[in-house]
């Protein structure tokens, strides 16, 4: 098959199983779909960063009680310091970045525990 | 002064503006594997067709030193040829003088051979190498960018605009690119991004190399902003050539007919597909069977393979072909296949190229990852392009068409003028399987052996509802037809559809879901 002979990788050039509606095809998975991230609930307690950037502010201590509202990180990204707020009243379990970091998106930045 | 000796004072000046940015930094250039800009052009074009324009130009910035600094027609090269003896406009960015970069002069100088391609109607080729904007002239030089850009917009759909990234090609730069019809990418000289590896370093401490970042492999398999790739200028320039066969020269032009040949014999299209519907198989080996000479250019080769789009010709004539994939994640419409599809049912349309669909696909890609990327609004794009669409448009259904992919791909009830079904088609509103596990599940589940009436129900189904007939019986199909009739039947299609006339409400523009 001339597919195979692409000048560049893209397939995994191998069958696979593919299920739709209860049917099972043959064919080949794109790199793409074989590294697609698979959904996980969110977990409201863990707060993650919504953009990379560089963490100015750490204005909490872990064991604290916050209420709603109050500012807990300042993450500084695309020029902007973005404030980050606790969503509910918690104490804070665990703070999981350092002053001065930098983080990606995504990352795991305080663990919080409803009250 | 003599004539004779104006002769010569206008030679020596030409002599010396062509040195371009100079013998370092042409040696400099040819070091990285590319040509200069003028060779570009000169290889692009027939031989000794180039006219330049513009060769005097010289940059008015006054800021930071600039006015102490020649620089040779200002970076750009800009004129008209010939390709295969038909009109062409083109400009090429010059990296030896000044990297390239676009200051204000550089800028009038495109957007003076955009308007003359637009006002002639010849397309235009923009060659892109350029470190991006000149920052010492500061705001005029995003002007430029803006001018530029608006162009684009204005000359899409009217005049084909083909862009040729051999260089880097970064931040308001790309936008150019982006606004035409086709972007032609080289291995390791092309990189387009809109903020740089340094950049997004210090910004977002993310290490990247430029080109894992935009490079020509990223671009033709990741991001879909590519439509061709090439290992070499050469090899690139030869794709462009192959591509401008295929198309009109503007709006109201058919691309030209090509004398009639046969598909080769290798491509026998009765062995081809299996009749197993879960089974893989090339769809483009069918699309070779029905084109002369079996010659079949495809686009976005790399990216959403699972759809197939391209040029080819049938009895000379210039066909756009849209193919789910069977061989790759069972042909199902996606984010990025939806998207690829769709805009290129748009260029067949806008360029007068009759679409030929070959549909055999099980329907949309499921998952929380598709839904939350907006698959809804990706998959419109297709069921918008192909319902607007006025060009001819043809659908031959191989096999599977379940559910919304039967909608979405030019079913006549988005107006396909013919619609084909080969004898192994099934079009039905899911896969048998799905299907008889809801309609039957109470004799499934109450049964003595319930995978044993699980499987009799899945064949009674396919037997009654996965055919062409049932749709063929309520005229949603025009004919059934063997395999081997496909290609003269395509060919009387596009024939009896020459003059197709369609009336579309008054409208300045729709609002296509992009």
């Amino acid at each position: 098959m001339e597919f195979l002979h692409s000048k560049i990788l893209v397939m995994t050039e191998e069958f696979d199983k593919f299920e739709i509606d209860g049917v099972v095809y043959k064919t080949m998975p794109t790199k793409k779909w074989k590294e697609r991230k698979n959904w996980e609930k969110p977990n409201p307690n863990n707060l993650y960063s919504h953009i990379p950037g560089t963490i100015v502010g750490i204005d909490v201590k872990e064991g604290q009680t916050v209420k709603k509202g109050d500012l807990l990180i300042i993450l500084q990204a695309m020029k902007m310091d973005n404030k980050i707020i606790a969503p509910f009243n918690a104490k804070i379990k665990k703070i999981c970045v350092e002053l001065n970091s930098q983080i990606p998106k995504s990352e795991l930045m305080i663990v919080l525990e409803e009250l | 002064m003599s004539l004779r000796k104006n002769i010569l004072d206008l030679r020596r000046r030409k002599e010396e503006i062509l040195q371009g940015g100079g013998e370092a930094a042409i040696q400099k250039q040819t070091a990285m594997g590319k040509l200069t800009a003028r060779e570009r052009i000169e290889v692009i074009l027939d031989k000794a067709s180039f006219h330049e324009y513009d060769l005097f130009v010289e940059h008015q910035s006054k800021d930071f030193g600039m006015d102490k600094k020649v620089l040779n027609s200002d970076g750009v090269i800009i004129g008209t040829g010939t390709i295969y003896g038909e009109p062409i406009a083109i400009y090429a960015q010059d990296f030896t003088v000044a990297g390239g970069s676009l200051g204000l002069m550089h800028a009038r100088k495109i957007t003076k051979i955009m308007d003359h391609a637009l006002k002639m109607r010849i397309p235009l080729i923009g060659i892109n190498d350029s470190g991006g904007a000149r920052i010492q002239e500061g705001v005029d030089s995003l002007a430029g960018y803006g001018e530029i850009f608006f162009r684009n917009t204005q000359a899409s759909g009217v005049i084909p605009q083909l862009s040729v990234i051999l260089g880097p090609c970064a931040g308001g730069a790309v936008y150019s690119p982006a606004l035409t019809d086709f972007v032609f990418v080289v291995d390791n000289i092309s990189k387009m991004f809109i903020t740089g590896p340094q950049v997004v370093k210090t910004v977002l401490g993310e290490e990247v190399t430029m080109e894992d970042l935009g490079g020509a492999k990223v671009h033709a398999t990741t991001s879909g902003n590519a439509h061709f790739f090439a290992e070499s200028e050469q090899e690139c320039f030869e794709q462009i050539k192959k591509l401008l066969t295929f198309i009109p020269w503007n709006n109201s032009n058919k691309a030209k007919s090509f004398p009639a040949k046969k598909p080769k014999s290798e491509y026998k299209i009765e062995k081809i597909l299996p009749t197993d519907p879960t089974q893989p198989y090339d769809v483009r080996n069918i699309i070779k069977a029905v084109t002369d000479n079996s010659d079949f250019l495809e686009i976005q080769k790399d990216f959403a393979a699972n759809i197939v789009i391209g040029f080819g010709r049938i009895e000379g004539d210039t066909v756009g072909f849209v193919a789910n994939q069977p061989l790759v994640l069972a042909g199902v419409l996606d984010c990025d296949s939806a998207d690829k599809a769709g805009r290129f049912i748009r260029f067949c349309d806008a360029f007068n190229i009759p679409i030929v669909t070959f549909e055999d696909m099980p329907g949309y890609l499921p998952g929380v990852e598709q839904e939350h990327m907006g698959v809804i609004r990706h998959g419109a794009k297709v069921l918008y392009a192909y319902s607007e669409a006025t060009v001819p448009k043809i659908t031959v259904i191989l096999r599977k068409a379940y559910g919304g992919g039967y909608i979405a791909m030019n079913s006549r009830h988005l107006k396909a003028d013919f619609m084909f079904a080969w004898p192994t088609a099934e079009i039905a509103v899911m896969g048998p399987e799905g299907a008889a596990n809801i309609i039957f599940k109470k004799e499934i589940k109450n049964a003595e052996n319930p995978e044993e009436m699980r499987k009799l129900k899945v064949v009674e189904y396919r037997e009654k509802f996965a055919n062409p007939y049932v749709a063929a019986s309520k005229g949603y199909i025009d004919s059934v037809i063997e395999p081997k009739e496909t290609r003269n039947l395509l060919k009387h299609c596009i024939e009896v559809s020459g003059d197709k006339t369609v009336m579309t409400p008054a409208k300045k523009h729709g609002i296509p879901p992009f």
